[in-house]
Formats: structure tokens, C-alpha cells, sequence
């Protein structure tokens, strides 16, 4: 696979991450998805990981540097579908994520995301979790 | 020079005969297998030891030529273990076809007792090693056993609840071991994501100890639990727990405590925009 | 202990530490090790496939499957001739970085397997073991 694609839905974009990606995989998808969040306007990005088994130390600073960047062209970013031994082997290789947002899943994401750029009257926003 | 394989050629009925009838002597357990049963494992014995004997007479552990041998002990081993024979019982089964062995050796070396001699050691320590493989079979057998029980008993005493729609419970009862509380976890960030859980309580009222590791790894499933994008919290923790979490110098972050399993799920149904109320008091 | 199978694959280019990461999962898996063992393993061999890529420039990285009485194992073992590392105790420092991104490769992956062994020597290259037990 030469890119990853980047659906578009409405004020978000999706992608799907589903192949083990080699380095410069995941360095074409950083800069791809700042181009479209541009091109599009996009307030949010959902990334969706639930079928991939490993997340090492460079994807995940891609991840960080994609919800940084994010940030910085008024996007919100959601990271889903983290499966339980990434998880474990993030928390023990001590990668941290921060600022990166997660969610179970896609339906959840979503949520996350439209309370995030449309926040409540009283500024909360429901199940909104930072890792 | 060697006579066993002749005499394993040429008196195989007799051997399986005396070997049958001393088999059946002592103490045969006519309730736990048939006669016809024995007789055929028996034949098969002096069948793989005919053949394995034919080629070079190498370590019995390493040639391939004791390997059907040794496949079938063990296969016999186990099946005698299921019938509830015990290890010993087994053993004598390779063991009482010495005597039959020795007699007809005896016969055939006449006046040679040095090649007697010879021939008996290498007999007895060729079937002493065939008994010992059942024996090792044996425990192999238990220790599967024991590992499968472990196994069940470990999932069967912590089991994950469903307290609301998006809400976990899982309490803990008696002592964590470093082991027990890795799978127990395991299990818990499972449920999250099978069940789309969005709070996951870990109880630990039933807890009377907890020590540096099981501590470490209470943190460690609560942090993994947010990285997946769920919410993880501790509720239960008695006093000498506290007590020894601070003396242990462990640092519990920003993991939430709650002190009972009541409060953590009233916080949960809060968090999740939820309320419990009278039905008299909710609008139709 | 015996070894049951070995095979060495290159590391000299990043599709390579794809392959190593591939190779990984299917024999740790092979082996009998559960998902979680089995990622901790993965994610370990990329980190140090990483390593000797970009800090080693280059290098080769060998998987042994063992077997110590009951106990099955799996070990790899990544070599290359690069510049070494001066000062292994700093690099295996939580938060450490060169700026070429040793970063977490080293500690984080050591909290990931059973036995970790490292040896280096300044301009004559890297050598790091690791191996997880079943």
C-alpha cells in the first residue's frame, strides 16, 4: 500500500490505519494529513487503530506530532480503538501520549470530537478523556 | 557377543506368555484394564523392541530408532494414568519383562557368564530407562493437569461485572500475586473493549495486601485503561493499604481513588450524564 | 538449552524493520506465547531493529528459538559495526536521547522482555540480546 487514505466526514476526517507501516508510511501520512485538514477546513481528525497490533516509539510520536499539529490548524485529534496489549505495552515501554486524546471506539470518537469543537454552555464536555 | 535380539527373535511367544502370566500375577487390576487390552500393548512392547534392537544399539534418548518406543510408552503411560493406575503400576509393566528376558538369556549364553553378565546389564539398564520414560510421562501428564486447573481457578475466581450500561466492575478478593493480578487485568482491558465500556472500577475492598509489584501493576492496568480511552478507577482501599502504598513509596499518580465501590459508581453514573431517582420524581 | 531454530535477517533499511517485526510476531506465536507477550516481543524488536537502523547505521539482527527444559524462548539478537555507544548506563536512562532518537529504544525495551544483555564498544559497534520466556 502506498498511502493511507483519508476519508473524508463531514467537518472530520477519518482515517484508518490497518497495514504494520514502514517509516516513511507513517511520515507520508503526517504530512498528508495536515495538507487535507487545510484543504478541507477540517475541525477534527479520528484515527482509528483498532486493528493495529503494535504501536512502537515512532508511531507513536507520529500520533503526538499529528494531534499537535492538529492543534495548531484548529483541529481536534481522537486516536481509537487501542487495543488492550498495545496498551499494555505502551504503559510498560512508558510512552505517555500526551495530548493525545483516545476513545473505545469510532461511535465514541465521534462524540468526543463534536463536544470538543462545540462545547457545552457551561464549557464541559461529556466523556472527554486525555490520555 | 549379544544374544538379546536372538532371543527376542526367536522366543517372542514364550516371552509374551511368561510375560503375560507375570503381569497378571501380580496384582492385575482386572477392573481397571482388560486382558485383551494388556495382551495387546504387551505384543506391541516386544514388537518395538525387536525392531529397535535390530538397528545400532545407540543412547536410548537420542536415536531415532527408540523413538516409536518411546512414543508409545508415553501414549501408554497416559492412558494408564487416565484409568488410574498409578505411576508405579505402570512401570511394572516395562519392568516384569525382565524375568521372562533373563531366564531365556540364561538358557542361551549355557556356560558363558561373562556374556550373561553382559547381556543382563545391557538388558536391565535398556528396560530400566524404558520404565523410567512412563514414569516421566507421568508427571508431565500431572503438571499439564495442575497448570489447566490453575488456569480455570484463575479466571473462574475473578470475574468481571456489569454494574450499568458502560459501566464495569471488577472486584478483587484474597491475596494478589504478581502473576494472578497480570491476568486478571489482562482480562479487564478485554471487557472494556468488547463490552465499550466507558468506566472500569477495580474493588479492592476484598484485598488484604498489597505489595510493591501488585500495586505497580493496579497503576499500570489503570494507565492502559486510559490509553485505550476509558476511564479506570481504584475503590476499596483499606487503611493498612494506604498505609502501605505511602510506605512503599509508590507513586499512584493520577490514578483516582474512590473509597467505596458505591461512590465510584455514583461517580460513574454522574460522568456518564446518568442519575438514579424515585419514579415519582422523574417527568413522564 | 537447546536451539531449536535460527534464522538472520538484514537490517539496512526501514521496510526491513517491517520484516523483523513480522518475523517476530509469527514465531513468538509459533512458540506459543500469548497477545500480550507476543506485542511486548514486537514492539521490543522494532524498537532495537530502529536503533541499529538509524544510530548503527545499519546491521543484521539474528532470532533464536530456544528451549530450556520446560520453558520455551524466543531471543534476537541485533548487531551492527556502527559508532557504539559511549556511555550504556546514560542510554538506558529513561528519556535519554541523542537527538538521533536512542530515546526510549533501550530502557523501554528492557522493561518489555525477560532478559536484556548489551555490549558496545565505541567505534566498533552494538551488540543488544533480548529474550522472552514462555
Amino acid at each position: 500500500m502506498d498511502k493511507i487514505p483519508i476519508l473524508r466526514m463531514g467537518a472530520f476526517l477519518l482515517v484508518t490505519i490497518q497495514v504494520d507501516m514502514h517509516d516513511r508510511l507513517a511520515l507520508t501520512l503526517q504530512d498528508d494529513l495536515t495538507n487535507r485538514i487545510v484543504e478541507t477546513g477540517a475541525r477534527g481528525v479520528l484515527i482509528d487503530i483498532s486493528t493495529l497490533q503494535m504501536v512502537d516509539s515512532f508511531i507513536g510520536r507520529m500520533l503526538a506530532n499529528i494531534a499537535s499539529m492538529s492543534r495548531i490548524l484548529d483541529a481536534q485529534t481522537v486516536v481509537v480503538g487501542m487495543q488492550p496489549a498495545v496498551a499494555i505495552t505502551l504503559v510498560e515501554l512508558g510512552l505517555s501520549l500526551h495530548g493525545v486524546r483516545t476513545a473505545l471506539n469510532v461511535e465514541r470518537g465521534m462524540e468526543l470530537l463534536k463536544a470538543a469543537i462545540t462545547p457545552n454552555v457551561d464549557g464541559s464536555a461529556h466523556g472527554a478523556v486525555e490520555a | 557377543m549379544s544374544r538379546i535380539g536372538d532371543v527376542l527373535k526367536k522366543h517372542e511367544s514364550d516371552l509374551l506368555a511368561e510375560w503375560l502370566k507375570a503381569q497378571m500375577a501380580t496384582g492385575f487390576r482386572r477392573d481397571m484394564i482388560g486382558e485383551s487390552e494388556l495382551q495387546e500393548q504387551s505384543r506391541e512392547f516386544l514388537r518395538l523392541l525387536q525392531s529397535a534392537t535390530q538397528s545400532e544399539d545407540g543412547d536410548l534418548h537420542q536415536t531415532s530408532s527408540w523413538a516409536p518406543m518411546r512414543e508409545m510408552l508415553k501414549r501408554l503411560s497416559r492412558s494408564r494414568a487416565k484409568q488410574g493406575f498409578t505411576p508405579s503400576q505402570t512401570a511394572t509393566f516395562v519392568f516384569s519383562f525382565k524375568e521372562p528376558l533373563f531366564n531365556r538369556l540364561r538358557q542361551e549364553h549355557k556356560n558363558d557368564g561373562d556374556g550373561l553378565f553382559r547381556d543382563i546389564w545391557t538388558a536391565s539398564e535398556l528396560l530400566d530407562k524404558l520404565g523410567l520414560v512412563t514414569t516421566e510421562e507421568f508427571q508431565k501428564g500431572r503438571e499439564e493437569f495442575i497448570a489447566r486447573q490453575q488456569q480455570e481457578m484463575l479466571e473462574l475466581s475473578t470475574p468481571v461485572v456489569k454494574l450499568w450500561d458502560g459501566i464495569l466492575a471488577l472486584p478483587l478478593i484474597g491475596t494478589l500475586d504478581s502473576a494472578r493480578t497480570q491476568v486478571v487485568m489482562e482480562s479487564l482491558l478485554q471487557k472494556i473493549v468488547e463490552t465499550g465500556s466507558q468506566v472500569a472500577i477495580i474493588d479492592i475492598t476484598g484485598v488484604p495486601t498489597v505489595d510493591t509489584l501488585v500495586a505497580q501493576h493496579l497503576i499500570k492496568t489503570v494507565t492502559a485503561a486510559r490509553l485505550m480511552g476509558a476511564d479506570c478507577v481504584i475503590s476499596g482501599i483499606r487503611p493498612q493499604i494506604a498505609q502501605t502504598i505511602v510506605h512503599l513509596g509508590v507513586q499512584l499518580g493520577e490514578v483516582i481513588t474512590k473509597a467505596s465501590l458505591a461512590d465510584a459508581f455514583a461517580q460513574a453514573l454522574r460522568g456518564l450524564g446518568l442519575s438514579v431517582g424515585r419514579p415519582a420524581t422523574l417527568k413522564v | 538449552m537447546a536451539l531449536l531454530k535460527h534464522e538472520t535477517l538484514p537490517v539496512k533499511t526501514s521496510a526491513d524493520i517491517v520484516m523483523v517485526r513480522q518475523m517476530a510476531r509469527t514465531w513468538a506465536a509459533e512458540l506459543g506465547f500469548g497477545l500480550v507477550d507476543q506485542t511486548k516481543l514486537v514492539t521490543a524488536a522494532s524498537e532495537l531493529a530502529r536503533n541499529t537502523l538509524d544510530y548503527g547505521r545499519g546491521g543484521t539482527v539474528r532470532f533464536e528459538a530456544l528451549n530450556d527444559g520446560p520453558r520455551r524462548g524466543l531471543r534476537l539478537i541485533f548487531e551492527d559495526q556502527g559508532p557504539g555507544i559511549p556511555d550504556i548506563e546514560l542510554a538506558m536512562r529513561d528519556g535519554y536521547t541523542t537527538g538521533s532518537g536512542l530515546g526510549l529504544g533501550l530502557s523501554g525495551s528492557r522493561r518489555l522482555v525477560n532478559d536484556f544483555e548489551i555490549s558496545s564498544r565505541v567505534g566498533e559497534g552494538t551488540r543488544v540480546a533480548i529474550t522472552r520466556w514462555k
